[in-house]
């Protein structure tokens, strides 16, 4: 036992390509955030592969050339698009320790987020009033899923949001507390590549079928 | 205001599960009074349901695996039974109870007792033979063993109130539709894996950032001991595949919660997608438990050979490739849905070509053997028993493969002999396996070994007896899930079945015996060194059991074997005493978010089942709650002082030191 090497013992003993050791906290946040992202997507993808099987299944139904309506769909995507740089500035901000910026930012990013959720939620509700609900057809069923999944996922984050908002009033910029927002930031763009595959495959490809 | 649930979803009408239910209430409530009245629950509470400790948590996951293991073979064993006696009758399980309880023994099997099994074993011991202090997140890895815990506590309660699914393991639409199962059966099932899903998910991300990113200095990804590579090849198949499973479910719901047409027969629903998207995520399953099974018998294997594992490297290459090729043969579940024979040959093929890594790991084993001081100890006998059974089971896998032959022998009693024949042979032998090798570890004494040696003959004897008769009843015809028969040529082949059932009911009681033998003969069975079976992996560096901190100086690695190595290096240079200078370590503060989380998912998961809506609202308001507290707390690291760790450090090594003199004098 006594003869055990011991990293603090023997600093700098092994040669330079061997493995340094644990990585910092920050790192292995990010790293075990990104792994839950890709999970994520995965989940996505079973909802994309199983709207691309059914489609076509609109049970004589309204299509989706019939229903999507492209020019609101590029309003939403500029809203997301929107919310997502100004989610950037607020990483900026909390890495320049800006409080004020970084508030404002954060704040900015909340609006844009609610007005995708609101432009969405008119669609899905102009949907059901024209007799397109989620129970018409399998189609619908995937559609609003799909969507709706993404939309759930965008509540979820702005609940986040504020809750960052929150903790950076009360605790300031600590560690921890940028381990989480440098997360929140990772989880905000991801909903962005999302949601051009949604606009991809659900809208353009959707409504040409 | 409790939406469908009333007193007429007690089953008072049925002797069998209210006697079953009531069994295990008082088992609970007489667990939980003598908790209480010798005053073991805040220890209980501060040392084990509120620990982050990577150790506990993987005794609580494996504690929890071995409990719904008696659970599931109770399960089993009312099969086999009913099966015997119901020639010509009814048997004495109706057939709407007999339906509950082979869909509860498969649930409970796979996702209760092999998953934690596997994810508690790779929970204790991938940090310490990574040479480092923890995961990578302790408090999610809370968080995950009780989610865990909650799916397991929903499945347990529809025993009493209400109903389970009686589709089988795997709910296939149709029949899982609320047009054909309108209980609360199905709702039961697939809440109750929604939850655990997202435990396992939870556990999966944990354990592949820690591989990755937590090692000791030195430990190069090629000196890492097998079962830390299994163990990530394994959870990324959890991170790539349960959100499938999640997806799908999740799909399933919509369709019976509110109406949606994924995989109704009406409005252009699709039944053969959710049989796909499930095996999209069941096959990578298979592989999930196995895995990690494979990499328990390479230590074990090295370990009692006195040598190193046989061709490491291609021992890693042969798991990855496993790892990937386990993507691509999920059609073969249902080679008969119609896919046309160009896709059945490739998936054929696809899965045949699996057979390749998985020879080439069995080959590597029987090398490793070959030459070595083979010590024919428990963990080892668990391993050959694997050897020989999992390559009998491999072998009617790739006969199944071929897609002509799957046509005859689908949803036959010869696909059932199958999958038990490796997930036993291979998951559960492994699971043996390891629990015997770290018992030591875990607890600083080792099992009975001529208890384990029984238990092991019941079990290997037992489970031929159980199984090679279904093989041959395949073969004659008998399909899967069958309440009663009037065919008389099965018969016999059912009594011997049940007779093995038996066997390996004795192997069951023979482990609780050993348990309790090896818990009164401590003292006898003590390990001082920390190392009992000579290993070669740096778990074995420290104490048994191991001090919360793990290390109390990260052991620095420079090539595989590493505790070998040190123990070799050890040997050549006896004398020189090292005064070693101890610091402070920091460690991850207890918490109770797991459990709390845990208690808001099951009132959530239960109200869920029973649509009372307000109890959704309570339990989904206190998830977030809870998360946000913890969110809020200021400190979240406990401080174990300079001289607290040399103590405890230095008794240890005192207490190695002096048996090693003793060795050296014999």
């Amino acid at each position: 036992m006594s003869t055990i090497a011991s990293t603090e013992a023997h600093q700098g003993s092994t040669a330079a390509r061997d493995w340094s050791g644990p990585a910092p906290k920050r790192i292995v946040t990010g790293y075990g955030f990104w792994i839950f992202i890709l999970s994520d997507i995965v989940i996505f993808s079973a909802f994309f592969a199983t709207y691309a099987v059914l489609l076509g299944q609109t049970a004589g139904g309204l299509t989706g050339h019939d229903l999507f309506d492209l020019r609101n769909v590029a309003i939403e995507t500029a809203f997301l698009l929107a919310s997502s740089f100004t989610c950037g500035l607020a990483t900026i901000a909390a890495d320049t320790r800006r409080a004020t910026w970084f508030q404002l930012a954060m704040a900015v990013t909340c609006v844009f987020g609610l007005g995708f959720l609101a432009i969405e939620g008119k669609e899905f509700a102009s949907l059901v009033a024209r007799g397109a609900g989620p129970t018409r057809s399998a189609f619908l069923s995937a559609f609003f899923t799909l969507v709706g999944c993404h939309g759930l996922h965008v509540s979820a984050g702005i609940l986040w949001l504020l809750t960052m908002m929150a903790q950076v009033i009360a605790k300031g910029f600590r560690a921890d507390i940028l381990r989480r927002i440098l997360c929140f930031a990772l989880f905000w763009h991801a909903l962005d590549i999302i949601w051009i595959a949604v606009f991809t495959v659900v809208y353009l490809l959707g409504s040409a079928a | 205001m409790l939406g469908k649930l009333s007193w007429d979803a007690i089953p008072f009408d049925q002797p069998i599960p209210m006697i079953a239910s009531g069994v295990v209430a008082l088992a609970i409530l007489a667990i939980l009074a003598w908790v209480v009245i010798r005053g073991h629950l805040p220890y209980l509470w501060r040392e084990w349901i509120t620990s982050v400790d990577h150790k506990r948590i993987g005794v609580m996951y494996t504690l929890l695996a071995m409990v719904m293991l008696l659970r599931g073979f109770a399960d089993a064993i009312m099969m086999r039974t009913q099966q015997a006696l119901a020639f010509h009758g009814q048997g004495y399980l109706p057939p709407d109870h007999y339906d509950q309880v082979f869909s509860a023994h498969g649930t409970i099997m796979i996702f209760f007792v092999a998953m934690p099994f596997m994810i508690g074993l790779m929970n204790f011991v991938v940090p310490l033979q990574l040479g480092v202090r923890d995961v990578a997140f302790p408090t999610l890895n809370s968080v995950g063993f009780w989610l865990t815990a909650t799916g397991a506590l929903l499945v347990n309660i529809s025993l009493g109130i209400g109903e389970f699914a009686r589709n089988g393991w795997l709910p296939y639409p149709p029949l899982s539709e609320l047009t054909y199962s309108p209980g609360v059966g199905v709702d039961y099932y697939l809440w109750s894996l929604e939850i655990s899903g997202v435990g396992t998910l939870v556990a999966g991300i944990n354990l592949v950032t820690t591989v990755l990113k937590i090692r000791t200095k030195g430990m190069n990804y090629l000196r890492m001991p097998m079962f830390c590579w299994t163990t990530l090849a394994t959870n990324l198949l959890i991170v790539a595949a349960f959100p499938i499973l999640t997806a799908t479910l999740a799909m399933l719901l919509l369709d019976r919660y509110l109406g949606f047409h994924f995989f109704t027969n009406e409005a252009g629903g699709n039944v053969m997608m959710f049989v796909n998207l499930i095996w999209a995520w069941g096959h990578p399953e298979v592989y999930i438990l196995v895995l990690p099974a494979f990499g328990i018998f390479s230590e074990v294997i090295s370990t009692f050979s006195g040598k190193p594992l046989f061709g490491y490297r291609s021992m890693v290459a042969a798991t990855m490739a496993i790892c990937i090729l386990s993507f691509m043969v999920w059609l073969h579940h249902f080679f008969t849905m119609g896919a046309g024979a160009d896709v059945n040959a490739i998936f054929g093929i696809a899965t045949m070509i699996i057979a390749v890594p998985t020879g080439v790991k069995v080959f590597n084993w029987l090398f490793t053997m070959y030459g070595g001081r083979v010590r024919f100890q428990t963990p080892l006998l668990w391993s050959i028993g694997f050897m020989v059974t999992f390559i009998i089971g491999g072998m009617t896998g790739v006969l199944m493969a071929v897609p002509p032959v799957a046509f005859v022998l689908h949803n036959s009693l010869f696909l059932v002999a199958h999958f038990h024949n490796v997930i036993i042979g291979g998951v559960l032998f492994g699971a043996f396996a390891g629990y015997t090798y770290w018992f030591p570890k875990a607890f600083g004494f080792k099992l009975h070994e001529g208890l384990g040696r029984a238990a092991f003959w019941c079990w290997l004897i037992g489970f031929y007896v159980a199984f090679m008769p279904l093989y041959v009843l395949g073969l004659l015809g008998m399909t899967r899930r069958m309440q009663h028969y009037d065919v008389p040529e099965w018969r016999p082949w059912l009594i011997i079945a049940a007779c093995g059932a038996t066997l390996i009911l004795c192997g069951i009681v023979l482990q609780i015996v050993q348990l309790v033998v090896s818990i009164r003969q401590r003292e006898q069975l003590r390990d001082e060194t920390g190392d009992p079976w000579d290993g070669r992996s740096l778990e074995w560096a420290t104490a048994s059991p191991p001090p919360a901190f793990n290390f109390a100086f990260l052991p620095e690695v420079s090539s595989d074997d590493a505790f070998w190595q040190f123990k070799k290096r050890a040997a050549e240079q006896t004398g020189s005493e090292e005064k070693p200078e101890y610091r402070a370590i920091e460690i991850p503060r207890n918490s109770p978010t797991g459990f709390v989380c845990a208690f808001f998912a099951t009132v959530m998961g239960f109200a869920l089942i029973w649509h009372i809506w307000w109890m959704v609202a309570v339990g989904a308001i206190g998830a977030f709650a809870t998360f946000v507290v913890f969110a809020w707390r200021d400190h979240d690291e406990d401080i174990i002082p300079a001289a607290e760790v040399a103590r405890i450090d230095r008794s240890n090594r005192a207490q190695r030191l002096l048996i090693l003199r003793e060795e050296a004098a014999e």
